[in-house]
């Protein structure tokens, strides 16, 4: 399977994604009431394949400032997973999370890591999904943050994809508390790890 | 005031003055900005990953350091700049996360910078400035009128190199 090439994928394949980021986000969902012990709910989420000069308007320009929170993944596939979020957002749980009604433009050490243990459950659970549907064992590492422009930090994610081809494979979920929360998955398996997965589905 | 012209990832660009040129959000990708002085013509190539060699599926001009620069000169050159006469100025290539891929993709960005630099001198084309490496984004606006390169960057004042 080491011809794959992201153009290739089937719709069935697509559609498991789909299906994958939709068990995901709702384990996402459901472990952020938790923490925050309130309701939040989730619409579908959008699959979408994109042209790497698409991708920053996708998130309202390359520029945005998002919190990206980035993992890479061991055990019978290899690769990273990312998590991104707009700094609004982000500012909004850790607010939430803390108990506290802060505005400002910087996140303070604390806010940091628990803007990183936030990233940590959202990314454990679409993990988790993944892990139960393929019976493939997969270990996230520990979490890595930055705040920065949604270009700079899709570059780590779509240089790993440019190895395979010129597009990047995105989940698209929307979260909604009080207010709607525009969180986006980008799973970047290995190029050894696509053939795991395919064949744990039973497809490839 | 020109217009200013974008350029997206993986993607390059020529520019004459009095427009200008601009890439949003460098990241790990490396911008570099070429320029005639005389004709004050320019362009801008910003290119995601080393070596077009490395990498199967390669057809992707701009994607790469190598293909990418060598394409950016033929294109100012098309335009009417003097090949001899170029010079260059470069800036992203840092290092987003501190998380380290135990893959062949850890320092991307300084291996960026480093093929970018290499092209360059391959080509004889002079680096006058740059503003690389570090941790976090960067947006590029570039001049042909003044061969001004502005950095942009979160929670930081604006640069001119």
């Amino acid at each position: 399977m080491d011809d794959i090439t992201l153009e290739k994928m089937s719709d069935e394949y697509f559609d498991i994604l789909k299906e994958l980021g939709n068990i995901g986000a709702g384990n996402a969902t459901t472990a952020l009431a938790q923490m925050m012990q309130c309701k939040v709910d989730m619409s579908v989420p959008q699959v979408k394949l994109l042209e790497f000069k698409e991708m920053g308007e996708i998130m309202g320009g390359a520029e945005i400032i998002m919190a990206g929170i980035y993992l890479g993944i061991e055990g019978d596939i290899t690769g990273s997973i990312m998590f991104l979020l707009e700094k609004q957002a982000a500012r909004h749980l850790v607010n939430k999370l803390m108990g506290m009604e802060i505005t400002g433009d910087e996140f303070s050490e604390m806010e940091f890591s628990a803007l990183k243990e936030v990233g940590n459950i959202i990314t454990g659970a679409y993990l988790n999904s993944l892990s139960g549907l393929t019976n493939l064992v997969i270990y996230p590492s520990v979490p890595d943050l930055t705040v920065d422009m949604a270009g700079a930090i899709l570059s780590v994610p779509a240089i790993q994809f440019g190895e395979l081809g010129d597009k990047m494979l995105l989940i698209q979920t929307q979260f909604f508390d009080e207010m709607v929360l525009d969180g986006y998955f980008i799973l970047v398996p290995d190029l050894h790890s696509y053939g795991k997965i395919l064949s744990a589905l039973g497809i490839g | 005031m020109g217009k200013v012209i974008k350029v997206g990832m993986a993607d390059l660009n020529v520019c004459v003055s009095p427009d200008s040129i601009t890439t949003l959000g460098l990241g790990s990708c490396v911008g570099i900005a070429v320029r005639d002085p005389v004709t004050k013509i320019g362009g801008l190539a910003h290119i995601m990953l080393p070596d077009s060699t490395a990498i199967r599926i390669n057809s992707n001009i701009p994607k790469f350091a190598d293909t990418g620069i060598e394409e950016l000169v033929k294109q100012v050159v098309a335009k009417g700049a003097n090949r001899s006469r170029l010079v260059a100025k470069i800036a992203g290539g840092a290092q987003m996360f501190a998380f380290q891929a135990k893959n062949d993709m850890v320092r991307v960005g300084e291996r960026n910078v480093e093929a970018t630099k290499k092209k360059l001198a391959q080509l004889k084309i002079p680096i006058l400035a740059e503003d690389t490496g570090k941790n976090y984004g960067r947006t590029v606006i570039f001049y042909p009128e003044t061969g001004d390169f502005v950095i942009r960057a979160v929670g930081r004042s604006e640069s001119v190199i």
